[in-house]
This record gives C-alpha cells, structure tokens and sequence, in this order.
C-alpha cells in the first residue's frame, strides 16, 4: 500500500518537473519570429524586396544598353 | 546574350538570397534573433567591397607594368564601386549595431578600422582629382592604391584580430565559422556574396564604357580646338 502511495506520488512529481521544465525552456529559448512565419506574413516582405530589386536591376540593364549604344556610336563616328 | 550569362548569374544568385534569406531556417540565437539574417546582406557588402578593392589592385599592377589608360579607368572605377559597397556596409552595420550591441557607434576596433579605411580610399579619389596631368595622375593614383590596399588588409583584417572585438572572429570571439555560421546559412551567404560581387562588377563596367566615351570624346574636343589654332 505505501509502495504504491510513493509510486504514484512520483509520477505526479515527474509530470510536474516536466511541465515546469518545459515551460522554462520556452521561455530561455531566444525570441524568434515565428509567428510572422506562421502568419505567412513573412512572403509580403520578400515580395516587396524582390519588386524594388528587380526595379533596380531593370534600370541597370537599360543604363547598360545606353553606354552601348553610346560607345557604339563613338566607333562608328571614329571609322 | 551569350557574353551576359554573368549579370543574369549576379540577378539569380541575389534573388536567391532574398527569397532563402528570409524564408530559410537560421540558428535561433540569444540578442541576435532574426537579426542573424543580416550576416547574409551586410557581411556581402564587406566581402564585395574587399574584392573590388583587390580587383582594383590588380589593375594598378597592370597599368604600372604597361602605362595603358583603360587599366587606369578600371583601377579606378573597380574602387569607386568598391567605395559604395563599403558605405552601405558601414550604414547597414550602424543599424545592425543598435539593436544588438545597443548604439550605433561602438569603438570596435574593426568599426573604426573600416573608417580608417574609407578615409584612405576617399583620399584616392581626392589626389585624383588635384592633378591635371591624366598620366601623372594616373602614375601616383596607381602607386597610392598598392599602397591604401595593404593599409586596408592592416586595418581590417590583422588589427581587429589582435585586439579584443565585438565582430565574431576577432580577439577570442568564436568567427562564424565556429557554430553561428551553420551549413544552412553558408548555403544563402556565399550565393549573396557571390552575387553581390558580379553586381559590382557589372556597375563598374557600365561606368567603364560611359567613362571611355567620355574620354573619347574629350580627345576629340582638344584635337579640333588644337587644329584651330
């Protein structure tokens, strides 16, 4: 009987000692955002990131083919 | 088509580290938080800067061999370009700072050595500008570069390590290479690096081609003024 009785106190204790340890390990473990991930929200970001830099990557390549075109014309104008 | 495959491998490989940037998986890490994500986008700045700096180099060598002026125009431009990347690395790391080492000013030995470092390539281009003679300038542009170059590896890449730092990799703290930088992210951060570095290149040609008809141009100018004459 008092086996028992101990027996059953320490499954309450060790349920407990987990529970406890648990919730202090998710309250060390550093803050991440996970949320924004779960959210999805997180893909608004990238898609903003990705329209300016393919902005800028256009514009380059159309800078780009200006200096061509104007190199091009001083070698013709050279001959 | 065929002779750009490498600006469209620059676009890819930044596009790349957009997108698995924000979206991969990142070692959670106390202060740092999600801030770590920024190794891939302010870190890039630092190494593309460092590599248009040694190409730069490389050019000087090549017009001190020869006296050719296209190997001056490229030293010069491939610094210029190498001058942007180290200012938004600068401006990108003050914020980063902040929020992690709380200001956005420490004196952090490699912070101040990257100033140091900016003040000698912004010197460059100010001897540059104070001579007339276009080979003379180009003469002593080409020796100051040897010279800011192996100033720049003293000042950011030796000192810094002697000294107690709050960059990792520096005076007794673990680089990234340690347990930060986990495969995963040296997946997205030498792709960014990569890419950021064909970037450069890429605006430092244009400059290039704008710069050589520039000077063309210039050339002409004089012999029509002389024949006038």
């Amino acid at each position: 009987m008092e086996k028992r009785y101990f027996k059953s106190l320490a499954l309450v204790f060790s349920v407990f000692a987990s529970f406890f340890a648990s919730a202090q390990e998710a309250a060390t473990r550093p803050e991440m955002a996970d949320a924004m991930r779960a959210d999805g929200k997180i893909y608004v970001v990238v898609a903003v990131l990705l329209i300016i830099f393919t902005g800028i990557v256009v514009y380059l390549i159309s800078i780009d083919r200006k200096a061509n075109r104007l190199q091009n014309e001083l070698n013709e104008l050279k001959k | 088509m065929q002779k750009h495959w490498w600006k469209v491998l620059s676009v890819l490989l930044i596009t790349y580290s957009i997108i698995a940037g924000f979206l991969g998986e990142v070692p959670a890490r106390d202060i740092l938080n999600e801030s770590i994500r920024n190794l891939y986008f302010h870190v890039s700045m630092w190494f593309a800067m460092i590599t248009m700096m040694a190409i730069s180099l490389v050019y000087s060598i090549k017009y001190l061999a020869g006296f050719k002026r296209p190997f001056d125009n490229r030293a010069n431009l491939f610094a210029e370009m190498g001058l942007i990347f180290s200012f938004l690395g600068i401006v990108t790391g003050t914020v980063w700072a902040k929020f992690t080492w709380g200001a956005f000013w420490t004196n952090d030995p490699k912070l101040n050595g990257t100033a140091i470092t900016i003040l000698i390539y912004l010197a460059y281009f100010i001897l540059r500008g104070s001579m007339d003679d276009r080979d003379k300038k180009a003469r002593i542009a080409a020796v100051y570069n040897i010279f800011a170059f192996v100033l720049m590896i003293v000042f950011i890449g030796i000192l810094p390590r002697l000294t107690d730092s709050l960059h990792p990799g520096n005076g007794g703290n673990p680089g990234f290479s340690n347990y930060d930088l986990d495969s995963k992210m040296r997946m997205v951060f030498y792709p960014a690096v990569f890419g950021w570095i064909l970037f450069g290149v890429w605006v430092a040609d244009i400059r290039y081609r704008i710069n050589f008809s520039k000077e063309r141009i210039e050339t002409w100018k004089n012999d029509i003024l002389n024949h006038l004459h």
